[in-house]
């Protein structure tokens, strides 16, 4: 009796310890994921990443329209998971990744909750993916050159303004994106933010106006409402016009950007193009 | 008749309410003044303009041919940062309104001054879906009343913002909040809870104005022993949803409150709680005095796809019958008779994929490709449905029931979850489906009499913006791009608009002080109020 009151004694005294200590482990949280290879926790964090996550970085952390493949073992704003975490809580500002609880879908998580997810996109990266076989010097020179996409697209402060930017691109879509994007740019317009994460609509959708006294107006919409509309044309003159005001207003949901089918862009000096731009979104 | 005479009208009503504003002005909001709301149009005196739920200003001032002219008269500043998704109140020229965060405030209501501000401190733990929203207070008496996110009734004094009595509903702990706006009936505060991407089980209460004792709780999940009960799995009932965060309507002449309901949990996944899950995605009948159910209708049985029927139950007399018009979540506008529950109609009024067939009593039923798959696949509408719980509004005048919609489809996954108290609880999730990009907004004006379309108008992007309408033939609507637009009422052709510079997530009211009309509409973190020059 006695001898179990002890030992009921000691076990209670050992899990206040216990208790305690991973308390402290829950304190220093911003360092260190105290689920690291649990794969329990993995599974936890499946959940919820489902739930939280996967709207923009698909099912499987594959990365969807809008958000970045995270299955990549290097990313771009984190380096280890500390960073992930505060990433996660905090989001990245200047781009689509919101706070922890403000994208007004998913329920916002706690920070067990959070580990648990960097426990499970740990779990699903692939080492090696993300690389390209390609040749990126010469992916360099035909993108500046004569595969003409700096006349619309920039890397690294050099070309056009007409389509998006792509200096971090190759950071953050898979290879295999990067090429659906060049040989079928229809297919998917650039996500532009939506809902509670709207906070600029563009989508890259090509537009024709014509003034009231006549002129043609032929480019990419930067911005729409129902009454106004702000066109860049080709040639990055930007236009502020008022619906009501204009001759005709079409819009189309195909992308000013040309189809380069193989005949136009090798197979190869596609990839070397895709090889130019993951290592400069690496960067 | 014909409208020759519309100035006479307009002097008539606005004459009306001038006089009122002097005899009512100090004059407490009784139970007598909310059921006659009608008669005092220059206040908007609950959630949805009066009971009946239509959202209808009789005010007409501000009309058809001179809303070009409609300007800016002042904006209020809240510092809240999320959705502003607050329908204020109006008594005798103070405006009272909620925002994110617990914040509650009273202005003048010609000015927009400040009179007092009230915000109570949130537990750093709470973690409520969807935003830290509210949707707006009651008032009765000399008291207003909100629902917190921490789960809390509040009644505060309305002169001062002061605590009059503060009761804990419910732990939010494990995902209990109130986002709703109460509804003042009789002496009581009526309010349901939020909480389906819990696992609550849902609850609609009633509170004792006057000392914060609660007087009912209706469970919109029935327990062991009640009917209904049968409809669930095992234990599922335990963690099963429904809950009720949008404010209903009610009936004076049958003493009833309609109030709707949500998604059952796990809301994308039905294993583990098989059967129709009652009262989940339900309108339900409830004697005002002591909660018991008169009667319910199902609009979507055993959910899984996030479908919550909490959209406000519109009360439309038509043909000699007492009816309640809802447009649904789940793409069809429903009639349905209010004195029994029974169906009379229902209607398609956006892109919808998971139905093909109705069941005896002419509900839509589901088809088989409607469920989720752990793959995922694409149903009509999307998780958001084609609309939500944006207020709509009926004008009597026209005939026309005036909501805002979008057709957007999105794929639906499901995977097996176990059930954590205070953790999300979805069982996977949705994804918008590329396949029917662009989603495309609207606002309809449909004929309840027939489901008919008759007019609509296509916004840039889909909105979640609510919709009034006026005597003065107009709808008022706003638009995700921030824009305050005024529609003719009878073809939806915008006749005016204004960049408000957020985003709108509100619904907008109509009041008058010293005879004077304003519209007033929540966007991006402020309040906005319009009036002729």
């Amino acid at each position: 009796m006695r001898k179990a009151e002890v030992s009921l004694e000691a076990s209670s005294v050992f899990r206040a310890a216990a208790a305690f200590l991973f308390m402290i482990g829950l304190c220093a949280a911003q360092d260190r994921n105290p689920f690291a290879g649990d794969s329990k926790a993995a599974k936890a964090g499946e959940y919820e990443f489902r739930i939280n996550c996967a709207l923009c970085h698909g099912l499987g952390a594959h990365g969807g329209g809008r958000g970045p493949d995270l299955t990549r073992a290097q990313k771009k704003h984190t380096h280890n998971d500390a960073e992930m975490f505060q990433t996660i809580s905090n989001g990245i500002p200047g781009t689509a990744m919101p706070a922890n609880g403000t994208n007004g879908q998913g329920v916002g998580m706690t920070d067990e909750e959070i580990w648990q997810i960097i426990t499970y996109i740990r779990s699903q990266e692939v080492k090696s993916a993300g690389t390209s076989s390609g040749n990126a010097t010469h992916g360099k020179e035909l993108f500046y050159g004569d595969a003409n996409c700096s006349m619309c697209h920039m890397v690294d402060g050099k070309g056009g303004r007409l389509g998006p930017e792509l200096s971090g691109v190759g950071g953050s879509r898979t290879r295999e994106a990067l090429i659906d994007s060049v040989r079928e740019p229809n297919r998917r317009l650039a996500w532009g933010l939506t809902e509670s994460t709207k906070e600029f609509p563009q989508e890259y959708e090509s537009v024709t106006a014509v003034t009231a006294d006549g002129k043609t107006i032929r480019g990419v919409t930067l911005n729409e409402d129902s009454f106004t509309v702000q066109i860049m044309d080709s040639n990055e003159r930007i236009h502020l016009l008022e619906k009501d005001k204009l001759k005709s207003f079409q819009k189309t949901r195909e992308s000013a950007m040309p189809k380069y089918d193989a005949d136009v862009l090798s197979d190869k000096d596609l990839e070397d193009i895709v090889a130019f731009l993951i290592s400069a979104g690496a960067k | 008749m014909n409208g020759t005479h519309p100035m006479g009208v307009r002097m008539k009503i606005v004459g009306a309410g001038m006089l009122l504003t002097v005899v009512a002005c100090h004059a407490q909001v009784t139970f007598d003044r909310i059921v006659n709301a009608a008669k005092e149009p220059q206040n908007w005196l609950t959630y949805s303009g009066d009971y009946s739920g239509k959202r209808f200003s009789r005010l007409d001032q501000i009309n058809a041919t001179n809303v070009s002219t409609l300007t800016a008269k002042w904006v209020y500043q809240t510092a809240a940062t999320g959705k502003l998704e607050t329908t204020p109140l109006v008594v005798d020229g103070i405006l009272y309104a909620t925002a994110q965060d617990n914040r509650a405030f009273a202005l003048d209501a010609r000015m927009g001054r400040p009179i007092w501000m009230y915000q109570r401190q949130i537990p750093s733990d709470i973690r409520p879906c969807c935003g830290r929203v509210n949707r707006g207070m009651a008032i009765l008496g000399d008291k207003v009343f909100l629902g917190t996110l921490d789960a809390h009734v509040i009644a505060l004094d309305a002169k001062t913002g002061a605590v009059i009595w503060d009761v804990a509903a419910a732990d939010y702990k494990i995902g209990h909040s109130f986002t709703v706006a109460p509804l003042a009936v009789k002496n009581l505060i009526v309010i349901g809870v939020s909480g389906g991407e819990y696992g609550v089980r849902g609850f609609i209460d009633a509170y004792d104005a006057d000392t914060g004792a609660r007087k009912w709780r209706f469970w919109t999940v029935p327990g062991p022993g009640e009917p209904g009960h049968d409809t669930w799995e095992g234990d599922s009932w335990k963690v099963g949803g429904a809950p009720a965060w949008n404010t209903g309507t009610f009936d004076p002449t049958t003493n009833q409150i309609f109030w709707p309901t949500g998604n059952p949990s796990p809301s994308n996944r039905g294993e583990g709680r098989a059967g129709d899950n009652l009262y989940s995605n339900s309108l339900l009948a409830l004697n005002a005095d002591t909660g018991k159910l008169n009667w319910y209708f199902q609009f979507t049985k055993h959910d899984e796809h996030d479908w919550d029927a909490t959209q406000v139950p519109v009360m439309v007399d038509a043909g000699g019958k007492h009816l309640i018009a809802q447009a649904d979540r789940n793409g069809f506008f429903y009639i349905v008779d209010r004195t029994n529950g029974k169906l009379i109609s229902a209607t398609p009024y956006g892109k919808q994929t998971w139905s093909d067939s109705k069941d005896a009593d002419g509900r839509p039923t589901a088809n088989k490709n409607a469920a989720p798959t752990l793959e995922g696949h694409t149903v009509c509408p999307g998780a958001l449905g084609t609309t939500n719980f944006m207020a709509p509004a009926y004008n009597p005048q026209t005939g026309l029931f005036y909501v805002t919609a979008r057709d957007q489809c999105d794929i639906f996954s499901t995977a097996p979850q176990p059930y954590e108290a205070g953790h999300a609880y979805y069982g996977s999730a949705y994804f918008p489906s590329e396949e029917a990009r662009p989603y495309l907004g609207f606002l309809k004006a449909i004929d309840p009499q027939t489901g008919e379309i008759k007019e609509k108008f296509q916004h840039v992007s889909p909105t979640w913006s609510g919709v009034l309408s006026t005597a003065g033939g107009l709808v008022f609507s706003g638009d995700a791009e921030g824009n305050f637009i005024a529609f003719d009422a009878k073809s939806l052709k915008p006749l005016w608009h204004f960049q408000m510079g957020g985003a709108v997530y509100a619904a907008p009211i109509a009041f008058a002080v010293d005879g004077k009309e304003y519209v007033a509409i929540a966007a991006g973190s402020a309040l906005f109020a319009f009036a002729l020059p």
